[in-house]
């Protein structure tokens, strides 16, 4: 095990960062905005530099004990493809809104808080996708979840603490579902490691008790994931928080700890089950069109990027379930890959332009002071930075070349035209002309309607300037991840991982 | 199976407070009330007949069957967890006290749409 | 806030030793018997805590209670967090390995870093608690003022 320590160094490093803010920080003031940016930086450029290297499935036990008797004991640390491609989406996003952060908060009260909560946050999320065993998921799912309880309600307004309270409630429950869940895991196979319940659960025949298991840990991820019908916590929370919270909880949050363990469990974990994969698309498609229409109405600038995220979140659920059904009902498996790499593209590429429509919204905030888009107008003269950004992430948003939400969307329509799924195809594409119907509204009242109306309003400073530059630079560098040769480093290994479903478990017992 | 099904129960009274309450420390109470189910279920898993508690030096000497300390292990840290996430929620729940003036949450509808 | 009646103040002063020293109990022998850092940090707590509520406290006391409280905690996690990496330069190179000699099992001085580890959660454990109670405390002063 010579170099897969740098594996713990994901966990360890937020961590350590998180309780180091508040003890050398009484003593050096300042130093807690660039402990945390540095941390970030680094922990960026490990993520960038171990997805160059593209290794081979690697795992770390804790504390170096071996299995016995071909039962693993320890806490093991996994990362494969999947894991990998989670990982550049978290950690390059936390290192921009760190940044970022360095001049937005200097409007609310205590800093210190702010920085420990979100090394907290990214330490948990890290956690999430590198756990190899249930119960640690479940711990790190906490922490990184009661870190954003704590982050949503920081400037504690009224809309703030009653967002906060909802979120809490559902998420709470959530909780309580998915350890249910876990529980009747360890009842029906006496092990938590997932790759040891994965060779159990392999010809098992599916029973009424695993169905009610998959249902329960479906329901409870689903509520974190905030898919129809389960997303009531999202507009709330995700438009009271701060913009730079904002842009992680929509951007990394609910895929990291939502999306990202329903993918791992379905098809890693329990045998591949067709009506389980019906009911993943229809949630999908019930996201996708549902959030675009509810969308339309809102006049709260970070509301209807809001209700935007769940319809995004919806096509990437449509790309996976159209692979899990394909693979289910024995049909091509290239179909199957396609579908799903579109699904984990159009992931990051939302992760991107997800984040850099909420860090617009916050500077948009910053300079007028307000949210609604009645009031506003005539920034286009006098942010021109902004006007430029937020230009190319509605246009990804929306899905026109040359932007990568193109790419991505066409990519799962292809699949689904391929797949015989027509009308999720029609679908697919009456959303993202609603989409970019919003989008235009979007950029008509905030930039180009009244010249007089913000007269105040001067462009950002510069770290918030740096942060969505590079964003915006990133939404079109990521349109060239389909060329073969790059798509080989990033994006061939995440799906290799999800479509051969037992490799995964045969490779950690083998190790 | 009587035990299970006891456990099944509680986690029922739990969800029918947290869905029809009016009150917000309510709501929270019967949050706790539905995990501790769930952490009673977790405990009793593990039982194995005629077992002891699993702490060396053995008990009786003579009897070699102890029961599984894993759902223990697993349910202490789960109650720390559900400390912290009870006292997040009840800070809310006081400053939400004071913006507002009430505790009701038919009142508390500043976001709506 | 006010302070109780003299009985309750001297019955609390020998109930609080007496809680603290079972706490402390708790902690250091939670590789013999059940227990450890996450029981006997809380009853290390709840000492503390009868102290405050048995003799009251002025606003900035409890302030500056806070603010060491807080301290503490963070470092005692640090200290877990440094105490789990150096396993990483030592011995068999992992992280959270157990580096210090493995006694005699039943032994109180024994089981490597364990005992270590306790402590340290349970100090870390009782720091917490102590904070999330002033804060409410605090709170409840300040919009009472």
């Amino acid at each position: 095990m010579d170099a897969s320590y740098l594996i713990t160094l994901f966990v360890i490093v937020p961590l350590g960062g998180a309780f180091l803010i508040p003890t050398l920080g009484r003593l050096i003031p300042g130093l807690h905005r660039f402990l945390s940016s540095g941390l970030m930086l680094f922990l960026m450029v490990l993520a960038i530099l171990l997805a160059f290297q593209r290794p081979e499935m690697q795992t770390y036990r804790i504390g170096g004990w071996e299995a016995v008797n071909n039962i693993p004991i320890a806490i093991y640390l996994v990362l494969d493809g999947l894991s990998l491609f989670l990982l550049l989406i978290i950690n390059i996003l936390g290192f921009l809104s760190s940044f970022y952060a360095i001049s937005y908060i200097k409007r609310y009260t205590n800093p210190h808080l702010f920085y420990t909560l979100m090394c907290l946050m990214i330490a948990g999320m890290n956690g999430v996708v590198l756990a190899g065993d249930l119960f640690n998921l479940y711990v790190f799912l906490e922490i990184s979840v009661i870190s954003s309880y704590a982050l949503v309600a920081y400037g504690v307004e009224r809309s703030e603490l009653e967002a906060s309270f909802k979120y809490q409630v559902l998420g709470g429950l959530a909780s309580i579902l998915i350890l249910l869940g876990i529980s009747l895991i360890y009842w029906r196979t006496k092990t938590l490691n997932m790759a040891d319940v994965a060779l159990i659960l392999k010809d098992s025949v599916p029973d009424i008790f695993l169905r009610f298991v998959q249902l329960l840990l479906i329901v409870g991820f689903s509520i974190k994931a905030a898919l129809i019908p389960f997303h009531a916590w999202l507009p709330d929370a995700h438009s009271s928080a701060p913009s730079p919270i904002s842009a992680m909880l929509s951007g990394v949050l609910i895929k990291a700890a939502g999306l990202y363990v329903i993918v791992r469990f379905l098809f890693n974990m329990f045998p591949l089950n067709e009506e389980i994969a019906l009911l993943i698309t229809v949630i999908g498609a019930l996201s996708m069109i549902i959030g675009v229409i509810l969308a339309i109405g809102q006049w709260d600038l970070k509301r209807l990027l809001a209700y935007h995220s769940i319809s995004q979140m919806g096509y990437v659920v449509i790309g996976i379930g159209m692979g899990m059904l394909l693979l289910a009902r024995e049909g091509n498996p290239l179909i199957a890959a396609l579908a799903i790499g579109g699904g984990l593209y159009h992931m990051i590429n939302h992760a991107v332009f997800k984040g850099l429509l909420f860090l617009n919204a916050g500077a948009i905030e910053y300079a007028t002071g307000t949210r609604d888009l009645n009031l506003m107008g005539g920034l286009a003269r006098r942010m021109p930075w902004t006007l430029g950004t937020s230009f190319s992430a509605s246009m990804a948003i929306s899905g026109l070349p040359p932007f990568n939400g193109f790419f991505s969307k066409l990519i799962i329509i292809i699949a689904a035209v391929q797949g015989g799924f027509y009308f999720l195809a029609v679908l697919a594409v009456a959303g993202s002309v609603i989409t970019l119907a919003s989008f235009m509204k979007f950029q008509r009242y905030a930039f180009f309607n009244d010249p007089g109306a913000n007269p105040e309003a001067k462009e950002v400073p510069f770290p918030m300037l740096f942060s969505m530059i590079s964003l915006a630079i990133m939404c079109l560098v990521l349109s060239l991840l389909i060329i073969p040769g790059i798509r080989e480093t990033f994006l061939t290994p995440a799906v290799e991982s999800l479509t051969q479903t037992i490799e995964y478990a045969i490779k950690i017992m083998a190790i | 199976m009587t035990v299970y099904t006891l456990c099944f129960l509680l986690f029922l009274v739990g969800l029918y407070g947290v869905l029809t309450s009016r009150n917000l420390i309510k709501i929270v109470i019967s949050l706790t009330i539905m995990e501790f189910s769930v952490f009673l279920l977790l405990a009793l898993m593990g039982y194995i007949q005629g077992g002891d508690a699993p702490i060396l030096p053995l008990p009786s000497p003579d009897n070699q069957i102890i029961v599984d300390p894993l759902p223990q292990a697993m349910v202490l840290t789960a109650i720390v967890i559900a400390l912290a996430t009870n006292a997040m929620i009840l800070t809310i729940a006081i400053r939400l006290y004071k913006k507002y003036g009430t505790f009701d949450i038919r009142e508390i509808r500043d976001l709506k749409g | 806030m006010q302070g109780l009646s003299i009985i309750v103040k001297k019955v609390a002063q020998i109930m609080s030793a007496l809680i603290f020293i079972y706490g402390a109990y708790i902690i250091t022998h939670g590789h013999l018997t059940p227990g450890g850092g996450f029981a006997g940090g809380a009853l290390v707590a709840g000492a503390f805590m009868l102290l405050i509520l048995s003799f009251g406290a002025r606003f900035l006391a409890l302030k500056r209670e806070k603010e060491g409280s807080s301290f503490i905690e963070s470092l005692a996690v640090l200290l877990v967090l440094c105490l789990a990496t150096g396993g990483l330069f030592v011995g068999s190179l992992t992280f959270f390995h157990n580096y210090l000699p493995l006694g005699q099992a039943g032994h109180l001085v024994s089981a490597g870093l364990i005992p270590l580890y306790n402590i340290f959660i349970g100090i870390e454990v009782a720091a917490a608690l102590l904070s999330i109670f002033l804060v409410l405390i605090i709170y409840k002063e300040e919009i009472s003022l």
